[in-house]
C-alpha cells in the first residue's frame, strides 16, 4: 500500500499554496487522491510534485511553464536512454 | 585554493545593482538548474557556483568583505581562521542544505575559497529559495563491472554513508545502466519518506568482446588452409571455449553465430544473446622455396571456376 501524505502539510511544508499543487494534479502532471474531502499526495509522486515546487519557487515558472518543461524532460529522458545505447554499439 | 570571481561567473559588472545581480542569476539559473538538466553533472557544477557567486553578491555585507580583500582575500581574517581550524583538524564544516537534494547529484558544500573567506558559518538557510525537502535526498553511486562480472547475477555489498547494503546486480546489465534501491537515501524530514539510491553501472570494455546488448562480437583468426581446405577452429566464448567448423572455401570476413553463447539478457532468465564470430583470413608469409613453388602450382592451374 502506497503511503498518503496531506497536501495541507506539503504547502505548509514548502510554503507553497495549496492552490498551486492541485492546480498540477488537475493538469495531470502529479496524481493526487481525495480521501473523505481531504486531498492526499501518493508517497510514489512525492519527488516528481518537489521538482515541480522547486521549478515553481527558485526559478518562478508557472503551471503552464512546467508542463512544457515536464514533457520535454521525459523527451530529453528518452533521447539520453537512446543515446546510451548506442553509444554502447559504437564502443 | 584559487580565488573565484564571481561577478565573472554570473557575468556581471563589478558595479552591477542588486537588481541587475539577481536578474543575471535567474538567467543563469533558469539555464543550469538541475532539475531541468537531468543527468549533467556539468550542469549542476556551474549551478553551484552560480549560488555561490548569488550568495557572497547578493548580500550586501558579504559583497562588501569580497569587494574589500578581492584578489588578497588571504589577508582576511576568516582566512586566518580556516587555515588555524584546518591545522587543529577540524574542518569547517559550514552550512548544510547547500545543494540538498537535486535529483541525480549528491549533496556539495560551496568551495574552499568561500569557506575560507565567509567562515563555516556562511550558508544555510539564506540562500535564494533553497529549502530542504520533504523527501529525502536521492543519492547516487557508481559501480564498476568486468564484462564477465555482469554476465552473471551477483550480490554484492555496498557501504554507502555508513551503512551497508545488500544488492542483487542481475545479470546482462548494460553500460551506463542506472538501477535505483527505494529507500535508501538520505532520511526524510518531518516524517516524509527516505530518498532512493541510485547506483548507475560501469561496464569496462572487454579486449576480446565488442557487445551490442545482449550479443557480442569477436574475431577469430583462421590459417589459409582451414579456411581454403574447412577444419575446426577454437574461439573463446565468454566463460570457455568452443570448437566450430569451418566450411571448406571460407571467406575473410565471414561471420558465423553461436547460438546462445552471447550475454544473458537482461532480467529474462534463461534467454541468452549469441555471439557472432567474423573470420579473419591470415596468408601466410616467409614461405619456404618449396611453398611457394606448391602455390605457383595452383597458380598455374588456373583461376578456380567460380
Amino acid at each position: 500500500m502506497v503511503n498518503l501524505i496531506a497536501t495541507k502539510e506539503i504547502s505548509t511544508y514548502h510554503d507553497v499554496e495549496y492552490s498551486f499543487i492541485n492546480s498540477l494534479g488537475e493538469a495531470g502532471l502529479v496524481k493526487l487522491k481525495v480521501v473523505k474531502k481531504d486531498t492526499y499526495v501518493p508517497e510514489t509522486e512525492l519527488q516528481k510534485l518537489e521538482k515541480m515546487i522547486r521549478m515553481h519557487h527558485e526559478l518562478e515558472i508557472n503551471v503552464a511553464g512546467i508542463e512544457a518543461i515536464i514533457h520535454l524532460l521525459n523527451r530529453v529522458e528518452q533521447m539520453q536512454e537512446e543515446l546510451r545505447v548506442l553509444r554502447n554499439r559504437v564502443r | 585554493m584559487a580565488f573565484i570571481d564571481y561577478y565573472k561567473v554570473l557575468g556581471v559588472d563589478k558595479k552591477a545593482s542588486e537588481k541587475d545581480i539577481k536578474s543575471a542569476y535567474r538567467k543563469l539559473a533558469r539555464k543550469y538548474h538541475p532539475d531541468l538538466n537531468p543527468n549533467d553533472a556539468e550542469a549542476h557544477k556551474k549551478f553551484q557556483q552560480l549560488n555561490e557567486a548569488n550568495e557572497v553578491l547578493s548580500d550586501a555585507e558579504k559583497r562588501k568583505k569580497y569587494d574589500q580583500y578581492g584578489e588578497n582575500w588571504q589577508h582576511g581574517p576568516e582566512y586566518e581562521q580556516a587555515r588555524q581550524q584546518q591545522s587543529k583538524g577540524q574542518s569547517g564544516g559550514f552550512g548544510g542544505g547547500a545543494s540538498s537534494g537535486f535529483e541525480g547529484f549528491g549533496g556539495d558544500d560551496f568551495s574552499d575559497f568561500f569557506q575560507s573567506m565567509f567562515g563555516g558559518a556562511g550558508g544555510a538557510g539564506t540562500r535564494g529559495g533553497r529549502q530542504a525537502k520533504y523527501r529525502g535526498q536521492d543519492f547516487n553511486a557508481e559501480l564498476r563491472l568486468g564484462l564477465k562480472e555482469a554476465a552473471e547475477t551477483h550480490k554484492q555489498t555496498l557501504t554507502v554513508n555508513g551503512k551497508n547494503i545488500r544488492i542483487t546486480i542481475p545479470a546482462g546489465i548494460e553500460n551506463g545502466q542506472t538501477i535505483k534501491i527505494a529507500g535508501h537515501g538520505g532520511a526524510g524530514v518531518n516524517g516524509g519518506p527516505a530518498g532512493d539510491l541510485y547506483i548507475a553501472f560501469l561496464i569496462a570494455d572487454d579486449p576480446r568482446f565488442k557487445r551490442n546488448g545482449s550479443d557480442l562480437y569477436a574475431s577469430a583468426k583462421l590459417d589459409i588452409y582451414t579456411a581454403v581446405l574447412g577444419g575446426d577452429v577454437t574461439v573463446d566464448t565468454l566463460d570457455s571455449k568452443v570448437k566450430i567448423k569451418v566450411k571448406p572455401e571460407t571467406q575473410n570476413g565471414t561471420k558465423v553465430k553461436l547460438k546462445g553463447k552471447g550475454l544473458p539478457v537482461y532480467k529474462k532468465e534463461g534467454q541468452f544473446g549469441d555471439l557472432y564470430i567474423t573470420y579473419e583470413i591470415l596468408i601466410p608469409t616467409n614461405l619456404t622455396e618449396k611453398q611457394k613453388k606448391l602455390f605457383e602450382e595452383i597458380r598455374e592451374e588456373g583461376p578456380p571456376t567460380p
